[in-house]
């Protein structure tokens, strides 16, 4: 595990440009301080011997056949109605009733 | 009818009976909230959006269906409060967080659904930490909630509404959602009730993500009975939730008839260390010593790897979460940044000034953790040694519950502690959740059940856990606590 002590700010700045986060110039020394305090934390899972134990995504996965993992429990892909469109789109910040609208992608 | 002794059974017969209307119950809870709730009555701050016009034709219908002398389902009449990161179709949906304010989802939650198909009078929407996340409700944009129990402590979180409301007899029962803790603790804070089912028991469709894999909703009553009740109208298999279960549903209800005599029960060494305060330990000895006597056979386990269950925790809910939450950005739902000067902004400046606006500290803290353990470079030492740890710890409960029925633990290591105490620190505040995030995790089903109260009067509630999809072992042992106090 990587050293934690020293998150850098450039590592938050990064971190938070991957998040789409905009922090401003207070929160970010503050979040570098209680990432580093977490993290330093989260570094006792470095005790664990971990050799051979898989990685568990979902608790069915170690049911094994007490949960069905098959796919057997799944629903049948069949067509059928969704939400009402309008009714969705008169929830978005902006729309013209068919499509979402948001500012120009492209940066020129 | 007196409010705050009500139980769905007691609402359920006087209907029946023509002794009350569900009609005069929603009113008389309806005035209760808005007497005590808001800042000129006791300032508990619970709920966030009352659903007056939805309750009142429920409610209605209901008196119709008395009126004619129908049978009526298991929740008629009975007031029941949502807490704010579910849907319900015709009322706001914040998740405590000021991204969702004026959102109004077009869809019911599917236990919202079941509910009010089984009678239940929905009254509103209740007051949470931002999108569930935290342990004493105050990182809700919306303020937080006052326990109701000693107005200056916290009611726990992140459901510390569902909690309050219950306890300050706004609702009969109400629904939370449990990530690490969030129903346990606030139920052990305000002293209720509150169950996490078994991961898969409940449909998770309609509840507005935190961590997928470990999210999970239930309900909170006054008692254990309730409680079942509760958990048997919204437990199943929902073709819209492929994680949830088709197993069927056991007879919560029913089960509770059934003597606790000659159940094993397991206390975890690991739960009872050093960091648990006094009063709390002496009473879950009292409550073990309470089973003993109803027959039980009490020993002592071991859940090897609980020390390791916080970090693991807040490296896999928050990897989860910064996934989840990607999807708040201003475009589809909720708030969007208005840019000082619109015609210049581009998308990514969008994006970044709605979520820098609508996002709380706690928010960016975590979604700022999880992207961290996820990026590059760090997914194997964070993310996969986390997910190994959760099968380590997966496999101490299976373990476990091949010797024993069920296990009692504490679910906090101290009362409730007062508002603004521990924000200082969020790292402080995550070890509270010490005895709470490992059921999560493992998938197993919980429940706290009040059993007793410190010197100063705060509630102290009891842990117990049971094997995946053994609700009712569960719920017999904590009614067995629960008579013990009676």
């Amino acid at each position: 595990m990587a050293d934690v002590a020293g998150v850098t700010m450039d590592e938050v700045l990064r971190v938070a440009e991957l998040a789409n986060l905009e922090l401003t110039a207070e929160e970010v020394p503050r979040m570098r301080r209680d990432l580093s305090a977490i993290l330093g934390y989260i570094a006792q899972l470095n005790e664990l011997d971990t050799t051979g134990v898989p990685a568990m995504a979902q608790v069915g996965e170690v049911l094994g056949a007490e949960v069905k993992s098959t796919g057997a429990s799944l629903r049948e892909d069949a067509v059928r109605p969704s939400l009402d469109r309008a009714a969705v789109m008169a929830s978005a910040p902006e729309s013209d009733g068919r499509f979402f609208k948001v500012p120009k992608v492209i940066e020129r | 009818m007196e409010l705050g002794g009500m139980t769905i059974e007691s609402v359920r017969a006087a209907i029946a009976s023509g002794a009350a209307t569900a009609t005069a119950v929603a009113e008389e809870h309806y005035a209760r909230i808005a007497a005590e709730d808001g800042p000129s009555g006791k300032g508990i701050n619970s709920f966030l959006a009352l659903s007056r016009e939805r309750a009142m034709a429920q409610a209605a219908k209901i008196d119709a269906m008395a009126a004619k002398g129908e049978a009526l389902p298991p929740l008629a009449g009975v007031p029941v409060g949502i807490k704010d990161v579910l849907t319900m179709k015709g009322s706001p949906a914040t998740a405590g967080s000021k991204i969702l304010q004026g959102y109004m989802p077009p869809y019911d939650a599917t236990a919202v659904t079941r509910l009010e198909a089984a009678g239940a009078v929905l009254l509103g929407k209740l007051n949470c930490d931002e999108f569930a996340m935290g342990s004493s409700n105050e990182n809700s944009a919306y303020g937080p909630v006052h326990n109701p129990r000693a107005l200056d402590r916290v009611p726990g979180g992140s459901s510390g509404g569902s909690a309050a409301a219950v306890a300050a007899g706004f609702a009969v029962a109400s629904l939370g959602s449990d990530t690490g803790g969030s129903i346990r603790q606030p139920a052990a804070f305000c002293g209720v009730v509150g169950v996490l089912p078994t991961y898969g028991r409940v449909s998770r469709f309609g509840l507005i993500a935190f961590a997928s894999s470990l999210d999970r909703v239930g309900p909170f009553a006054t008692n254990v009975r309730d409680a079942a009740t509760m958990l048997s109208v919204i437990a199943g298999q929902d073709a819209k939730d492929a994680t949830s279960s088709d197993r069927p549903v056991g007879d919560y209800v029913g089960a509770l008839a059934k003597p606790v005599a000659g159940l094993r029960i397991g206390v975890p060494a690991e739960y009872f260390g050093e960091g648990l305060n006094a009063e709390i330990r002496a009473a879950i000895e009292r409550a073990l010593d309470g089973l003993r006597a109803a027959g039980c056979e009490v020993k002592t386990i071991s859940l090897l790897h609980t020390k390791y269950a916080i970090p693991t925790y807040y490296v896999i809910a928050t990897a989860e979460a910064s996934a989840n939450l990607s999807r708040f950005d201003g475009v589809r739902f909720g708030l969007r940044a208005a840019a000082e000067n619109a015609g210049a902004q581009t998308l990514s400046a969008m994006y970044r000034e709605t979520r820098d606006q609508g996002f709380g500290a706690e928010v960016k803290r975590r979604i700022l953790l999880g992207t961290y353990a996820l990026s590059a470079g760090y997914y194997d030492a964070y993310y996969r040694k986390a997910q190994q740890g959760r099968t380590l710890m997966t496999r101490d409960f299976l373990a476990a519950f091949a010797q024993v029925d069920a296990i009692i633990a504490p679910i906090t290591p101290t009362p409730p502690w007062r508002l603004g105490e521990k924000t200082a620190d969020p790292l402080q505040m995550y070890l509270e959740d010490i005895y709470s995030v490992a059921a999560s995790l493992a998938g197993i089903c919980g429940m706290c059940v009040p059993c007793g109260e410190t010197k100063a009067g705060l509630p102290i509630g009891v842990q117990i856990m049971g094997p995946h999809f053994n609700e009712e072992t569960m719920l017999r042992v904590a009614l067995a606590i629960e008579t013990a106090q009676s």
